[in-house]
């Protein structure tokens, strides 16, 4: 099992990667490579959200081939995450809609905020599935 | 039990096809297995699930006698 979760996670690394280079293609290609063209825009885009799409199935595939309990965790994290993005997202849309803020809102910030919370209620559910007396466990 | 075994974690965890993480986590209570891994521990140590788990004050099962 650890063998098959080790190549899960590697795929969905590899995915990963690949997604984030083709959001760049989109992002940086018409100012660096081919100039204002919307064919080729509309094609990298496409790219794009097909990778994504891999991305996604990885990650289904990933979390499906944890057991029950890492499962449970993931549920928890991705629960949180979602409600911090929702409720985040909204405040943030609102400080810009009433120019509370001096800038535009930023979907990045958003993505940012969603991987983080992410991250802190993934390792947070974690630890607390940690053993507590290890001392216990000896014999 | 599993220490009477002579089983370790990783040997535990192999057998019922989870991490060394869940195992630990049923033997400090932590964690409450499904029933369809319930009945795979029970399997395995050839006993019954009520010998194996005990339904505490507040709902929740206590593995003591699982370690």
């Amino acid at each position: 099992m650890a063998r098959a979760d080790q190549n899960s996670a590697t795929r969905l690394a590899e995915w990963t990667f690949l997604w984030v280079l083709t959001v760049a293609v989109p992002a940086f290609g018409p100012e660096i490579i081919w100039g204002k063209n919307d064919l080729i825009n509309l094609m990298a885009i496409l790219i794009s959200v097909g990778v994504g799409i891999g991305m996604i199935i990885a990650n289904i595939r990933h979390i499906k081939r944890q057991d029950e309990m890492m499962q449970k965790v993931q549920l928890e994290a991705m629960g949180i995450s979602l409600g911090v993005a929702v409720v985040g997202g909204i405040a943030y849309s609102m400080l810009d809609a009433t120019t509370m803020i001096p800038m535009d809102a930023e979907i990045s910030f958003l993505v940012m905020l969603i991987g983080i919370s992410y991250l802190v209620a993934l390792f947070t559910n974690l630890r607390r599935y940690k053993r507590k007396q290890i001392e216990s466990f000896a014999g | 039990m599993r220490a009477e075994r002579d089983w370790t974690h990783a040997d535990l965890a192999k057998a019922l096809d989870v991490s060394r993480q869940t195992v630990n986590a049923i033997e400090t209570g932590k964690y409450d297995p499904s029933l369809p891994l319930a009945f795979k521990i029970s399997d395995l140590f050839g006993m019954s699930i009520e010998e194996i788990f005990e339904n505490d004050k507040d709902g929740r099962l206590d593995t003591s006698d699982y370690s």
